[in-house]
């Protein structure tokens, strides 16, 4: 049996899901004024590293991350920023890479989950969303790291009710809520904030 | 999402020129200005907003401070985002009302995305503008119906509606810049100029679909708080289905200057109540010259609330605004306020 990725799995059986989700694609197909969209160069540094690809001006970031460079980290959940699942680092600030469009961030330092670990090392919050059992299904989870390490950085973790409130923007249909809030003060201890 | 053509530039004037189809606020304007994007891209994903052109205002030329204060009032840069205001310490001093109304908007991530100026010009969250399923909807598609007024329309307006559109403004920001008195200032074709927040929302008189007085091409530059005793002795108020993250469903923006329990002068503006943002003059008169008692809180609040319009699901709001106010009132009567305002 060769090694398949839980990745592999899921890009194999898009086929197959195609079929019935075949309506809901249509529908938001939506029309296109004339002939295939233009790209455009765009440039892109990602967790310190530039990359140059050709877009649609459509492409958010969200997109260009997932469909462009398979950095998979960061996660589609309402596609329209409601949920906080593909909340990454623009220039140092949390922000919705489903909101923001590629093109528009171009020499700008985006930071996404794939970025945090050093040598293998774990980031402190990575560390403590294990520690702490900070998720179930673990789906909001890269965007809640990204938010949370921002919410340290802030100063907005000061006490439950502090990360209550700044953690707002990120949901979880698990309901993890009351361990991310112990895996932030776990990690804001750890983080050392100057 | 529909093509586009996109525009960067560093030079204001330029982008006032690229953004001459930017139109007062129609759903089909040709070009749309880019900011913190957390309206328009979304509204284009829903195919809402259907623009040929975007001109990025991101990368204008490094604006001004955030932030200043003066002896005549407040300074807002309008590119600042949401959160740099909301943060300032000499806003929360001075103007805690402006502070509140940012901080209780959204959340993290979209207050760092999102500008003040495109904050006042957010779009309505009525369902049935947001889904172009529903076909009819005056705001998106003019002479069309609206489906809000025999529908689910538990947070739908109720002052300022007319025959044609009972949708809400969402914002908070706004709420507290009507009470203030602010000024705002635009960039466009007539240079610059600036005109009273209070004219920026025109009422919905049969034509939703016009929303703005902006001329096309203009740009919000800034907003001017006039200085007044009653900025530090201000408060807003916010009340929502959930403690965070959350549209208001009422809310209101005092502020007052008080002399013992003697009300010298009280600014107040509702929100989650009404068609655009809305300034309660009649409950600010009933209040003027008498002592501030939760009786007198009462009255005025019936005043502002008096040309109320419910459509079903909306029949709380006058009452649930009326209760707002009143609370709003008394704790900012019972505010701590050291010193003057700056």
């Amino acid at each position: 049996m060769p090694h398949i990725t839980r990745r592999e799995v899921l890009t194999g059986g898009a086929a197959l899901a195609a079929v019935s989700a075949e309506p809901l694609l249509a529908r938001q197909n939506l029309p296109v004024q004339s002939g295939a969209p233009a790209t455009l160069p765009v440039r892109l540094t990602i967790n310190g590293t530039p990359h140059r690809l050709d877009l649609d001006v459509r492409v958010t970031v969200l997109d260009a991350l997932r469909d462009h460079l398979h950095f998979t980290g960061s996660k589609k959940g309402c596609d329209q920023g409601q949920c906080g699942a593909c909340t990454i680092l623009i220039d140092g600030r949390r922000v919705l890479s489903c909101l923001t469009l590629a093109v528009s961030v171009q020499d700008k330092r985006i930071e996404t989950i794939e970025g945090l670990a050093v040598n293998g090392k774990l980031h402190p919050m990575q560390r403590a969303f294990i520690d702490q059992d900070g998720f179930q299904c673990g789906y909001c989870t890269p965007g809640q790291i990204m938010s949370a390490i921002a919410c340290v950085r802030e100063g907005h973790a000061r006490s439950d009710a502090d990360i209550q409130e700044n953690m707002s923007g990120n949901l979880c249909r698990c309901a993890a809520y009351p361990k991310i809030v112990a895996a932030i003060k776990q990690a804001r201890d750890a983080m050392q904030v100057p | 999402m529909r093509p586009f053509d996109f525009e960067q530039t560093a030079n204001l004037s330029h982008a006032s020129r690229l953004g001459r189809n930017t139109g007062q606020g129609q759903a089909d304007a040709a070009t749309q200005f880019l900011a913190g994007g957390t309206t328009l891209i979304d509204l284009m994903k829903l195919d809402v907003l259907r623009p040929k052109q975007l001109v990025d205002l991101g990368s204008l030329d490094a604006p001004a401070s955030a932030v200043e204060v003066g002896l005549r009032g407040l300074r807002l840069n309008a590119f600042a985002k949401m959160s740099a205001v909301a943060e300032d310490k000499s806003v929360l001093a001075h103007y805690p009302a402006i502070a509140q109304s940012l901080q209780l908007a959204a959340s993290p991530q979209i207050r760092n995305m999102a500008t003040l100026g495109g904050n006042v010009l957010q779009k309505t969250r009525c369902p049935y503008y947001r889904d172009p399923s529903w076909r009819a909807c005056n705001k998106r598609d003019p002479g069309t119906g609206c489906t809000a007024i025999d529908g689910f329309n538990r947070n739908h307006a109720v002052l300022g509606v007319d025959d044609t559109c009972i949708a809400q403004y969402p914002g908070d920001f706004g709420i507290a810049l009507i009470a203030l008195d602010a000024q705002i200032e635009l960039a466009g074709p007539l240079g610059l100029r600036r005109m009273p927040f209070a004219s920026l929302h025109i009422p919905a008189a049969g034509r939703p679909h016009i929303e703005t007085s902006l001329l096309s091409g203009e740009i919000i530059t800034a907003f001017y708080v006039p200085a007044g005793a009653w900025t530090a002795r201000s408060l807003y108020l916010k009340i929502r289905d959930r403690a965070s993250y959350e549209f208001a469903i009422s809310s209101a923006a005092v502020a007052l200057d008080l002399e013992g329990d003697i009300v010298r002068n009280v600014r107040i503006g509702l929100g989650g109540m009404a068609y655009r943002p809305w300034r309660a003059t009649e409950a600010e008169s009933s209040l003027l010259g008498k002592p501030l008692t939760e009786g007198a809180a009462l009255s005025a609040a019936e005043a502002a609330l008096a040309g109320a319009r419910t459509h079903g699901h909306n029949d709380y709001k006058p009452e649930l605004a009326r209760r707002t106010l009143v609370r709003a009132l008394l704790q900012a009567q019972s505010m701590p306020v050291t010193g003057a305002s700056a």
